[in-house]
């Protein structure tokens, strides 16, 4: 007589054992994504105060200084003021695409975080595609924008979701060719992938040597996705009022605030890691002493990570202040400018770079 | 599709209503509604003397406030045939041309504020602030001096006044060449800017501008230089203007002015009549009281108008060369204390007609620039 396995395993699950495996393995899921979406969410808010603070410097003033200590709760205090305000629907446009708008941009976006490598292991989903998930999920985006533009019922909105739409389509081909050079140099496209291969020489493996075209293209593609100035036509205040953002209210407007600044987080995670080397430390290996090996992370386990993260993080917000100064020097390219910008310009520029690294790869080999 | 550019915008260009008709990004037409803000300007001057109603035109066009009030005085003397004293007209000059550089500033922010640079916005106010100080010193108030007189201004400067508007004026050339060196050379300014709203010569003939707008298209029209007003014809200074007529040349031209009015300013303080330390007014004081004033009849009594200046009855059109063009009065005397008529000819109102032709095939995001660079403050478009 064969005992079924799975009578074993049914009478089997009603031990305690059991059980706790079944919840230590829910566990066990779960918190590598709320880890994450905590650290974004710290994230946005120094972006948000890092910003301010940039910006009033900038403007020869002084930035947040009572909400919190030096002003860092300062975009806390902006989200509970927006919970707190009334949520209107417009009585003739159409609430269900009114209410989903903002959610879509912001999940999109959300999504494309798995694939951020803070360290070797320290990755949601080391996938093969890695970084066309990315380009692949934040295209996602404008049907969120259009869909906001067109609930509103309102000519403005209308306007400013169809210009935003068209903008991150145009940019999104210049950056996705900038994505393929870079996988063409590591030979994947999976994230970690790419930093490993800039772990060689230290601060001369990073890919901005190798591409310093392709990372000014992509400098200019993403600051024209995340809509922020010099781009941010569609919600230019002049003329538009708020474009598709002026119907909304309340936590729907936070939303939008959240998911520009998310966009904003994302695109520089991903210039650390296509460009400036990801997690490795990046100091060459002259001291001779084992410390600055940049497989540390490999070997020494927590401390190892820890150092990742924090390097990742580092090299991000360094990076950030340049698309922050940019926002409030330069003035705003107008819609038909910007549309040739990215069609006439970066196109064919992006397209001799990818030309010229695949010659390059080709005669290397 | 038509779209309302209602009166309540997040620019700050006053209340005024576009209601535009678009197809698609392209204008088809745009027409400008005024009106928001008529207070009835000409109307009350009819009821007020002209010390009465000084403090009213300063709300005309509340930015460059001195040249409202030299307005205002300036047609009474000439009806009257007032002569001005050469000391009283240095100090008219001075405060002229602090108050052209003042709107000029107060022109540059926004319009940079509408292309995208929020930044010169912050600047435009750090060196405004130092001229509302200078001003506060004169004239006791920030922004609505009551300070020209018929005859005059109501007092002198205080000691030390005229050194720290030399420290101002070496100060504003530093500030100046800043916003060269960050605005005029800027690719993405000069693409949104250059070759937008372009007015030829004959057109701006035809349409009565004035001012930049003028100057801008190739008309070396200046009525400092053509009137022969206060006591323009004794400094060194140049006309500027420009070829193309589009916004580019529009906001060259204005950059020019300040750097002329720093000129202008540093030459009068230079040879100021009566010296930097004197103060005429405590002269004044000193001399004995006049003793009819001070008679039983005129004491205690608080409804019988102090003695005016009588209009007399012959009529005038009078102006200056406001910033934003020319700003004129059209007097009416009647051989009373009140004038029988004061129509005035707003810079900004006539500049305005234009609005609708330059617009047509222009793109949405140019209307604002459009806007800006014709410089119309809504106060004196509607008084």
């Amino acid at each position: 007589m064969i005992i079924d396995t799975t009578e074993v395993q049914d009478i089997n699950s009603f031990s305690r054992l059991e059980f706790l495996k079944e919840v230590y393995g829910i566990i066990w899921v779960l918190i590598p994504i709320f880890t994450p979406v905590l650290g974004i969410t710290i994230g946005v808010l120094v972006i948000v105060w890092l910003e301010r603070e940039i910006s009033a410097g900038l403007q020869q003033r002084i930035g947040p200084e009572y909400a919190g200590p030096l002003g860092v709760l300062q975009a806390l205090a902006d989200g509970a003021k927006l919970l707190f305000k009334e949520n209107l629907l417009p009585s003739r446009g159409e609430t269900r695409l009114f209410s989903i708008g903002p959610s879509i941009a912001v999940i999109s976006i959300l999504l494309s975080y798995s694939v951020v490598p803070f360290g070797y292991r320290l990755v949601l989903a080391d996938l093969n595609i890695g970084v066309f998930l990315w380009i692949a999920i934040s295209s996602i985006a404008p049907i969120g924008l259009l869909m906001s533009g067109y609930g509103s019922n309102n000519k403005y909105s209308f306007l400013g979701g169809l210009r935003a739409a068209a903008q991150s389509i145009s940019y999104e081909i210049p950056l996705t060719l900038c994505v393929l050079s870079i996988s063409l140099l590591s030979n994947s496209s999976s994230t970690v992938d790419i930093v490993e291969a800039q772990s060689k020489y230290g601060f001369g493996g990073w890919n901005l040597w190798r591409q310093p075209i392709g990372f000014i293209i992509f400098l200019i593609s993403s600051l024209a996705e995340c809509e922020r100035l010099p781009f941010d036509l569609p919600e230019a205040e002049e003329e538009l009022v708020a474009g598709y953002q002026t119907e909304y209210s309340g936590i729907k407007f936070g939303l939008f605030y959240v998911a520009s600044y998310l966009n904003l987080l994302v695109s520089s995670l991903f210039v650390t890691v296509l460009y400036l080397g990801g997690w490795n430390i990046s100091i060459p290996n002259i001291f001779g002493s084992e410390l600055f090996d940049f497989e540390i992370n490999k070997r020494y386990g927590i401390f190892g990570a820890t150092i990742s993260i924090f390097i990742t993080l580092a090299k991000t917000y360094l990076f950030l202040f340049i698309p922050i100064t940019t926002r409030w020097t330069l003035p705003r390219l107008r819609m038909d400018q910007l549309l040739n910008l990215g069609w006439k310009f970066l196109l064919p520029i992006s397209l001799g770079n990818l030309l010229l690294t695949t010659s390059f790869q080709l005669f290397s080999l | 599709m038509i779209v309302n550019m209602g009166p309540h915008h997040p620019s700050m260009h006053g209340v005024l209503r576009l209601i535009v008709t678009l197809d698609g990004e392209d204008v088809i037409d745009c027409e400008p509604i005024l009106g928001y803000l008529h207070r009835g300007m000409e109307k009350i001057a009819e009821n007020r003397t002209i010390i009465q109603y000084l403090p009213y035109v300063t709300r005309w066009d509340y930015l460059a406030t001195m040249f409202t009030e030299a307005i205002t005085v300036n047609g009474p003397e000439q009806l009257g045939n007032i002569q001005v004293p050469k000391r009283a007209s240095y100090i008219r000059i001075i405060m002229l041309e602090l108050s052209r550089i003042a709107s000029h500033l107060l022109w540059l922010g926004p319009f940079m504020a509408d292309i995208g640079a929020q930044t010169p916005f912050f600047y435009i106010f750090r060196e405004r602030e130092l001229i509302y100080d200078l001003f506060e010193a004169a004239t006791g108030m920030r922004m609505m001096h009551n300070y020209f007189r018929i005859g005059g201004v109501a007092a002198d400067l205080p000691h030390g006044w005229i050194d720290k508007c030399l420290d101002f004026c070496d100060y504003f050339l530093i500030g100046i060449s800043e916003y060269q060196k960050l605005i005029t050379r800027n690719p993405i300014f000069l693409e949104r800017v250059e070759g937008v709203g372009i007015i030829g010569t004959e057109e701006v003939i035809n349409w009565g501008l004035s001012g930049p707008m003028l100057r801008a298209s190739g008309i070396q029209w200046d009525l400092r230089k053509v009137d022969h007003y206060e006591c323009y014809d004794e400094f060194d200074w140049e006309v500027q203007w420009q070829k193309e007529g589009d916004s580019l040349a529009r906001y060259l031209v204005r950059i020019g002015e300040m750097t002329e009015s720093i000129k202008i300013i540093q030459q009068a303080l230079e040879g100021i009549p009566g010296g930097p330390y004197e103060n005429l007014e405590i002269r004044y004081f000193d001399r004995e009281r006049n003793p009819q004033w001070n008679d039983f009849e005129y004491r205690f009594i608080s409804k019988k108008p102090s003695p005016t200046f009588e209009l007399p009855k012959l009529e005038l059109y009078g102006r200056v060369e406001a910033p934003k063009g020319e700003l004129g009065i059209f007097l009416m005397g009647d051989q009373s204390g009140f004038p029988w008529r004061w129509k005035i000819r707003p810079p900004g109102f006539i500049n305005l007609q234009i609005l609708p032709q330059l617009v047509k095939r222009m793109k949405l995001a140019d209307i604002m620039t459009i806007l800006g660079s014709i410089d119309i403050i809504m106060g004196e478009v509607d008084r």
